[in-house]
């Protein structure tokens, strides 16, 4: 036998829709890192004093700094919503001998998120 | 009749070819012709040197499984008339040596099913004899895992998983999706054995969850909530294992 073997496509994620979605989705997760990053920074900020606080609010008023913003949480919710929709594969739920529907798995989810951004909201802006 | 396609098909002779080339057929059809009948009528009455596997042509063997236009696909379960008037080209499942035209080689699959042991395990002292009588099992317990006994081993999922065709040590979806499928079943006692395979880095740590392998599965199997499962059941376990008095052994 002298099989013959395939080399693997080269970018197989530019080959087909659902893998390039897919690349997307993996590369959101460098958009959530930075942020979060960014956001230690901003907190270190904090630490430095009154003028490099200042300093660093008035960097993020920039246009720039508000177009990176939005384009992180494009990012950020496209993340979002392709993990959370994925989560009824993952978590499958009993309760007693009933199998909790995906919907309610889903419902769970999306209401703990609303839930805890209306929290967080509430804290910033009262 | 009085259609007619254009098939596109991937050949490779070992005796003679060094690398492989296409043949392009010319197929008159009717419209419930599937792509295995153009390529059995291609067999039969116009060049019968072309090999490929089938058997059953009703989607139930998993012998026929080629990629058409670049999806993996069952061909006795794709119909012509759905590519019509653009032409269908047909390759070996992708990720696999090919031995010979559109047949490949699935003794990695083959080891790799062999590993996770897809048979029931028990422990020695819960078997029990004949006279004492059957394993009962509840519609319920059922439930919990008939959907991944379903795979028919057509390895479809395998050619749609990137993981697998760039780095084949992956042991993949099917192999792992029966895994969880005795896993998961109350007569069986051989998790810990299955699990020792499967948890390893090149078992379900190396599924990025891309989803394709659940999207081609024919018997909608859902191999890839199979191994987002056993991700979950292996942290508990691992978790147990540290927190838990005695590793959370019964």
């Amino acid at each position: 036998m002298k099989p013959y073997y395939r080399p693997p496509p080269h970018m197989f994620w530019l080959h087909r829709k659902p893998y390039f979605m897919f690349i997307i989705r993996e590369m959101t997760s460098l958009f959530i890192a930075g942020f979060c990053l960014f956001l230690l920074v901003f907190i270190y900020s904090l630490g430095q004093g009154r003028e490099t606080f200042d300093n660093m609010v008035a960097f993020l008023d920039s246009t720039f700094m508000i177009i990176v913003h939005w384009i992180v949480l494009v990012f950020a919710l496209y993340h979002t919503f392709t993990w959370f929709n994925l989560t009824p594969k993952v978590m499958v739920v009993w309760i007693g001998e009933k199998k909790v529907p995906e919907f309610m798995v889903l419902g769970a989810v999306y209401g703990g998120w609303i839930g805890v951004s209306i929290v967080i909201a509430w804290l910033i802006l009262y | 009749m009085g259609k007619t396609i254009e098939l596109e098909i991937f050949r490779y002779i070992p005796e003679i070819d060094e690398q492989p080339a296409y043949r392009s057929y010319e197929v008159e059809f009717e419209d419930d012709w599937v792509i295995l009948d153009a390529i059995n009528h291609i067999k039969d009455k116009m060049d019968g040197s072309l090999s490929y596997r089938w058997s059953c042509r009703m989607g139930v063997c998993g012998s026929c499984g080629m990629m058409i236009n670049g999806i993996p696909k069952l061909t006795c379960a794709t119909f012509l008339k759905d590519y019509y008037p653009k032409k269908v080209k047909v390759e070996p499942l992708l990720g696999f040596p090919v031995e010979r035209d559109l047949v490949i080689v699935m003794d990695d699959f083959m080891t790799k099913l062999e590993n996770v042991k897809p048979w029931m395990i028990r422990d020695k002292d819960k078997e029990k004899t004949i006279d004492k009588g059957e394993y009962l099992q509840s519609p319920v317990q059922l439930e919990k895992f008939i959907q991944f006994s379903m795979c028919i081993n057509c390895l479809l999922c395998y050619s749609a998983c990137p993981v697998y065709v760039v780095d084949n040590n992956f042991i993949g979806p099917a192999a792992i999706a029966l895994a969880q499928r005795y896993n998961l079943d109350s007569r069986d006692d051989g998790q810990d054995q299955r699990n020792e395979y499967i948890g390893k880095h090149e078992g379900i740590w190396d599924c990025t969850f891309v989803g394709e392998c659940s999207k081609v599965c024919p018997e909608d199997v859902d191999p890839a909530a199979a191994i987002q499962q056993a991700k979950v059941t292996n942290t508990q376990n691992f978790v147990k294992s540290i927190l838990w008095p005695f590793g959370g052994k019964k």
